[in-house]
């Protein structure tokens, strides 16, 4: 028990996230489940509209940034290290504060659901409900007089910090702990769109922080950053939001294009197609994720200019991601393909992320989004990206890195069970909406009439949402059956070319016995002009030090949440008692022995 | 003239790397208050307005106080590089000294604000100029706790010529907030 919490072993923490992550996962698609039994039929009343709001401000808040964006970072952790020939990350203690940090703004957050009474709201959940995107001025304390808001700022704040502390932690340990001859184009593309991602999560986070800090000023110091009375424009927020909302959506599907990256060489046995293109068109995509944030915005009418400029900017960011999909089909082509899971969940994000591409390129001329926006057609398309995309991207991923993480094998065959059940299950649910959507069904409103006409492709899409739920409960019996059962994965069951197979599943604590020499990019597999390379040996020749744990990173951690009760519960005390936790952990931390 | 503990990749010190990417991720944070500063400036529908209130007198001696401390910072690293801790004691105390003495005359500089009727509430300009100035206020008692910190440690014998690199970077963050003052004194007190 000690050892977990104290841990600064990068596995550990990989495996920390994972099952934090997916914890939330579950949470959100529970309040999903609710929204959906809602909307099954028309004049619902399941859920209250009050609680409606709830139900799909924080099903979207903790799916971004609780489940995918962790998820992702549970490989960021697990493999990352193992794919450049590392023992451990650069930072291992501000690696577990950053997982601490993570952990504690998700129950944060959360809380909010459970902690009505004690600010006497006269019912148990006070959880957020302006969106995830939390419009203002809607969140002003003027519409939004309630605590739901304040969680949720204060929440992000936390949940901000633990991303920048990941960000500088993984862009020092690519760039600066690679083995020897691993240069930075042998990298396999997996830990390239590790680096990319990062680098938007730290030039991103800054900018959402500030219009979350202007939102607090107005909310607990009554300043007038976001109130149009006093000459302010809401539209600030609008784009303080979606200067970091955009790249955020590349935070999410980047790391999930890396994963299948790396998957579809490994089942078609051929190195990915055009290896450099893809690598390319991935940092072409960071850049240009930078330009096209004013088109969540086309309705707010900033004039002809500022749309043409973005539609176009929008029209041309799909011109690298194509790229990608090409490149992944060819190299497929002519493959010797072997049909696992992780191969299934592969294609189907391919498969799936062209739909959601080509939606999302109709958002991008302003005539047509007019018509789009704040429909259920927006939220087909963010599903298609974001569920067919990036969940199918992760799901590749756990079927491919779940052997290498625990030792153990998942099942396959309740593998295609869970996998054929969520591609049917997702189209179910989400193609509908495409429809309901362009019929005319707003969204965020927690019921609809009969005669808007709906009514049929509602129910067959909630029908579609309890399909993916029993999805994941085939999953869960999955992972759950492997601990035991599953079969012993040695050190490279699927015959991966990168280094993460060349060593015991799961590895030892220092990793590689002796850290690998590289010469190409795929060192484990025979090509034209190469030789396999050997495998690390069993035994580590001599004695490798392992930094110990540390409690400080966890108590500066925990200095975070105490500091955000005090604006919440204007209590000035608690203030100065979470600036002295933080201070303390943080000199603790740094006056500590520790040897990395 | 750094000290390579560990091998790494780019021959950079992961530490003063990972400071470079913090500043990175720092400057977006100035350029999302420097813009809306901006963007709201000559908003406000009421008083008192910045010509009215800025006192560029006052504010130059703050920046000229602010800079002589980088130039102090600057002779800090070298002594202590060279491994002379005693002259290095001196100009990490000096420097966190300036730095103490710019926040005084921020002090001084808010409290006349607000008796001459500028609150965080009174307008626009009152919410961007506390929240940027303040940010940037916070910054710096950040970097003077931290060279305090750095200057008890060599008191206590315990920061030598071997802990440049610490020192280096705390170099790094303070001129970085040194830099970061010289964009706000000239967007918010000297281009009105």
């Amino acid at each position: 028990m000690k050892s977990w919490l104290t841990t600064t072993d990068h596995k550990r923490i990989g495996l920390l996230y994972f099952w934090t992550a997916f914890s939330f996962f579950l949470i959100g698609g529970v309040e999903a489940l609710f929204i959906r039994a809602q909307l099954a039929q028309p004049n619902g009343h399941l859920v209250t509209a009050e609680t409606y709001n709830q139900l799909f401000t924080m099903h979207g808040t903790t799916m971004v940034f609780l489940a995918l964006m962790p998820l992702s970072a549970s490989f960021f952790n697990y493999i990352v290290p193992l794919q450049i020939g590392a023992r451990d990350v650069a930072f291992p203690r501000l690696n577990a504060f950053s997982y601490w940090v993570f952990l504690l703004g998700g129950l944060f957050l959360n809380a909010s659901w459970l902690v009505g009474p004690l600010f006497h709201a006269g019912r148990l959940n006070v959880a957020p409900d302006g969106g995830w995107f939390g419009y203002a001025n809607l969140t002003e304390r003027q519409f939004s007089p309630g605590p739901n808001i304040d969680f949720w700022l204060l929440g992000l704040q936390i949940l901000g910090i633990s991303s920048l502390a990941a960000g500088f932690n993984f862009i020092v340990t690519i760039l600066n702990l690679r083995a020897p001859g691993m240069k930075m184009m042998r990298v396999p593309v997996f830990t390239w769109m590790t680096l990319v991602t990062q680098f938007l999560v730290i030039t991103a986070f800054p900018v959402i922080t500030v219009g979350l800090v202007f939102l607090m000023f107005d909310r607990f110091f009554g300043t007038h950053f976001y109130v149009s009375q006093s000459g302010a424009t809401p539209i600030l927020w609008q784009h303080l939001f979606w200067l970091f909302g955009h790249p955020e959506v590349y935070i999410l599907i980047l790391p999930a294009m890396g994963i299948v990256s790396d998957v579809l060489p490994t089942f078609a046995r051929k190195p990915l197609f055009g290896y450099t293109v893809v690598v390319y068109s991935g940092v072409l995509i960071g850049f240009m994720g930078w330009g096209v944030w004013s088109h969540h915005m086309f309705s707010v009418g900033l004039g002809p200019i500022a749309d043409s400029v973005f539609s176009a900017t929008t029209m041309l960011i799909a011109v690298p991601t194509g790229v990608k999909i090409f490149n992944w089909i060819a190299t497929l082509w002519g493959g010797d393909i072997r049909g696992t899971t992780a191969l299934h969940f592969a294609v189907g994000f391919i498969a799936m992320f062209i739909i959601g591409g080509l939606s999302g390129v109709t958002h991008a001329s302003p005539p047509t989004d007019l018509q789009q926006t704040d429909t259920y057609y927006v939220v087909a398309h963010i599903h298609y990206v974001l569920f067919g995309g990036t969940i199918m991207g992760l799901f590749a991923g756990i079927y491919y890195w779940w052997p290498k993480m625990t030792g153990r094998l998942l099942s396959e065959t309740l593998g295609k069970w869970h996998f054929w059940l969520q591609f049917v299950g997702m189209n179910v649910a989400f193609f509908p909406m495409h429809l309901i959507g362009l019929l005319g069904m707003p969204r965020r409103v927690y019921t609809y009439a009969p005669e808007l006409g709906v009514s049929d492709l509602n129910l067959l899409s909630t029908i579609g949402a309890f399909l993916i739920a029993l999805s994941i409960l085939v999953f869960v019996v999955n992972l759950l059956r492997s601990r035991t059962h599953g079969q012993r994965a040695g050190n490279d069951p699927w015959g991966g070319a990168t280094l993460e197979w060349s060593i015991p599943s799961p590895p030892p604590v220092y990793n590689f016995s002796v850290i690998p020499t590289v010469a190409n990019r795929l060192p484990r597999w025979k090509t034209e002009h190469h030789e396999p390379m050997r495998d690390p040996p069993a035994a580590p020749p001599g004695p490798i030090h392992v930094p110990g744990g540390s409690w400080w990173p966890m108590l500066a951690a925990f200095g975070l949440p105490i500091l955000a009760l005090a604006p919440l519960t204007h209590t000035l005390w608690l203030a100065f008692v979470g600036a002295a936790v933080l201070l303390a952990g943080i000199f603790l931390w740094a006056f500590e022995p520790f040897e990395v | 003239m750094t000290t390579h503990a560990t091998h790494t990749s780019l021959g950079l010190d992961n530490r003063k790397m990972a400071f470079w990417a913090f500043i990175g991720s720092e400057c977006l944070l100035f350029t999302s208050l420097i813009s809306t500063y901006l963007v709201y400036k000559g908003k406000s529908v009421v008083g008192p307005y910045p010509h009215e209130i800025l006192n560029i007198p006052f504010t130059s001696v703050s920046t000229f106080d602010l800079l002589m401390s980088s130039l102090m910072m600057v002779l800090a690293l070298a002594a202590v590089q060279r491994g002379d801790m005693k002259w290095g004691k001196i100009w990490l105390f000096s420097t966190a000294l300036l730095g103490l003495v710019f926040l005084g005359g921020q002090v001084i500089e808010f409290t006349e604000f607000v008796h001459k009727g500028l609150t965080l509430q009174t307008n626009l300009f009152g919410c961007t100029f506390f929240v940027l100035t303040g940010t940037h206020g916070a910054h710096v008692t950040v970097g003077v706790l931290w060279l305090l910190t750095l200057w008890v440690r060599a008191l206590q014998g315990k920061l030598t010529s071997a802990h440049a690199t610490t020192v280096e970077i705390s170099g790094l963050y303070w001129h970085f907030v040194d830099v970061v003052w010289i964009v706000i004194f000239t967007v918010v007190y000297l281009i009105q």
